[in-house]
């Protein structure tokens, strides 16, 4: 997979030079993350709606979705905990890529831009919706495809929680708004 | 044959005839191999720093091979404090930067051994600043730490880097508050779950019947009348097992000094406790048993050589819980603190008020087993002496908080002073972190 992006991306590079113009090889890495993002997407929209909706304070409270949850015995993980969660579970599997969600309003300042590439990628799909943002970076001597997809509030428990947490830098977000985003990186080699 | 060839031939038989002695001496498990120590372990180590497999389980791979060494030793209990710094959180490349400062994702990055002259405590190799590299900005975010060192962070009573059980503000906010010390009638200590699962030994026993060893147990009885009456009147008699249960191995031989393995058959959380422990780690590394003789800090003379066996504080046969909670410590721990003990306000209430206050009550805690929604809850005795030890902190929920108040606790454990003084006396100095996590709400 990796061997294909890398061949990928060099052939998108040769193309866009204007120079010869060789077969391309693999799938796209636009293509590739866009497909990641949408599971993503899907799992996270539906781990807050079908999920953590119902089991919320509006909920039946048999299980408590809480930011402190291993610390509680009915408590189970908040959406953005859970989707973390995933991201390092797939750490563990694999190296090809890596994911996590961020904000330019965090409640929790690691999970704010660090990198350029990130605070580029986030303030853009910020100021333009519905649409992503790919570039290249290089982190520790590695390089990367990264992609940042906007985070969008599906959910008033989304909302709510964030408008109401007293680290929240930002208190009036709406259904739909961008919130955050996912920032998925592929490295293409060193 | 030259004169300079056979000068050559006797060098390279002599240096042959070295290494095969350094190689001998190197396989050969003991103290021959103290000469290939590169530095004295830390006190975490030391006691099997002779055991070099243990952690260096392969000549070849670096850091991934300690490492894993590491998690195998101490996953669990990470895991258990649900670890605030865990690996995974910097395996992300937006990391890169702050892993070239310390690579966060090895634990020998903070914990190099083999490095005494520069370990500092919780055997942290580091400068004590460490916290500044990722959390910098704490200082301008946090108006309540403006002008606060970064050597405090850890060392105040505020924060710790792996277990933060006691210390996450949440917890920190709903706890607080209350009188210092409870109504001393309200203090009970949870009853473990040995009783609960006796019966499920008995019934292990009664299916698979000890194989014959050809021991005369009526004779032998009546050859040890006093380890008979001793017997009879634990909970090990009263509930029916027999001599067999504990003397006769697996194989169906007669075992005169019965060890751990024995123990483990029906208390394995106790023997991996144990085990996992100062008292029981050369056990679990296949060395002989731990004797004070052997350890770094300050023991009676007189218990030099007592072997760290169950039964070294389990007495055989008697198997009496009250001395093996306060005075079977005693009698080998003569550091200020425990000498303080008998007299302190914790030994005085345990003396003269009925509220069973013991050395084990705070070193070897009747912790919770994990258990989930709806089940029973289910208590041990942590016999791992070090699970709320070290850093201190660790001990305020499972210890300190079953008689006393969150901030009283936090105050008492971060006062030097008090703990060598065996908590004679008020904590000097007021932590605030309580105050300020209740100031943000």
């Amino acid at each position: 997979m990796k061997k294909a992006l890398i061949t990928s991306v060099i052939g998108a590079s040769v193309l866009l030079s204007g120079c010869n113009e060789p077969e391309e090889v693999g799938i796209a890495p636009e293509k590739y993350t866009d497909s990641l993002f949408a599971v993503m997407k899907a799992d996270r929209t539906n781990y807050t709606k079908l999920v953590v909706k119902r089991l919320g304070p509006a909920g039946v409270g048999a299980v408590k979705p809480d930011e402190h949850w291993e610390d509680i015995p009915n408590g189970t993980l908040l959406p953005a905990q859970m989707f973390r969660a995933g991201a390092e579970a797939v750490a563990e599997m694999t190296d090809d890529f890596t994911y996590s969600l961020q904000s330019v309003w965090p409640i929790n300042k690691q999970n704010a831009p660090k990198t350029p590439m990130e605070k580029e990628g986030l303030e853009y799909i910020a100021a333009n919706p519905g649409e992503n943002f790919y570039g290249k970076e290089t982190l520790g001597g590695v390089t990367y495809f990264t992609a940042v997809y906007p985070d969008v509030a599906v959910s008033d428990a989304c909302t709510t929680c964030h408008n109401d947490h007293k680290d929240s830098p930002k208190t009036d977000f709406k259904l739909g708004e961008v919130m955050g985003g996912v920032v998925i990186r592929v490295p293409l080699g060193s | 044959m030259t004169s300079a060839q056979k000068w050559g031939l006797v060098w390279l038989l002599l240096s042959v005839a070295g290494l095969a002695y350094l190689l001998v001496q190197f396989l050969t498990s003991g103290e021959q191999r103290k000469q290939f120590l590169i530095g004295e372990a830390s006190h975490g180590h030391f006691q099997i720093e002779l055991a070099c497999e243990s952690c260096h389980t392969s000549p070849f791979g670096g850091k991934e091979i300690l490492q894993d060494a590491c998690v195998s030793c101490h996953g669990d209990e990470l895991k258990a404090a649900h670890d605030s710094h865990p690996r995974k959180k910097f395996t992300d490349p937006r990391n890169a930067d702050l892993l070239e400062i310390i690579d966060a994702r090895y634990c020998v990055s903070c914990h190099l051994e083999h490095q005494q002259e520069q370990t500092r405590a919780m055997g942290v190799t580091l400068p004590d600043d460490y916290c500044f590299h990722c959390h910098e900005d704490v200082i301008t975010e946090r108006p309540s730490h403006d002008g606060l060192a970064f050597d405090s962070c850890a060392s105040a009573g505020c924060h710790n880097y792996h277990d933060n059980r006691a210390l996450y503000e949440t917890f920190l906010v709903e706890n607080a508050g209350g009188e210092w010390l409870k109504p001393l009638d309200e203090i009970h200590q949870p009853e473990t779950h040995l009783a609960a699962k006796l019966q499920a030994v008995l019934d292990k026993h009664e299916r698979e019947t000890a194989p014959d060893s050809g021991t005369d147990f009526t004779k032998k009885m009546q050859a040890h009348t006093e380890v008979s009456r001793q017997w009879h009147e634990t909970s090990h008699g009263a509930s029916g097992l027999e001599c067999s249960a504990c003397h006769i191995d697996n194989d169906g031989h007669w075992l005169d000094n019965p060890g751990v393995a024995q123990c483990e058959t029906c208390h394995q959380a106790e023997a991996k406790g144990f085990l996992a422990g100062k008292h029981g780690m050369r056990l679990a590394q296949g060395l002989s048993a731990m004797t004070p003789e052997t350890a770094r800090l300050e023991f009676d003379h007189g218990a030099s050589h007592n072997t760290m066996t169950c039964n070294a504080c389990h007495k055989a046969h008697e198997f009496d819980t009250s001395f093996a909670a306060t005075q079977a410590c005693l009698g080998c721990h003569s550091d200020e603190h425990s000498q303080a003990f008998m007299d302190s306000p914790h030994g005085l209430a345990s003396q003269q008020s009925g509220v069973e206050v013991s050395c084990a009550t705070c070193h070897m805690p009747r912790i919770e087993d994990e258990r989930a929604v709806g089940e029973q809850a289910s208590f041990r005795v942590e016999h791992n002496q070090n699970a709320v030890l070290r850093p201190n902190e660790k001990m305020i929920r499972p210890v300190c908080m079953q008689c006393h108040s969150l901030e009283f606790s936090i105050d008492a454990l971060a006062d030097p002073e008090l703990i060598r003084n065996n908590f004679k006396g008020a904590p000097q100095n007021h932590i605030p972190s309580v105050d300020w996590a209740r100031a943000r709400e």
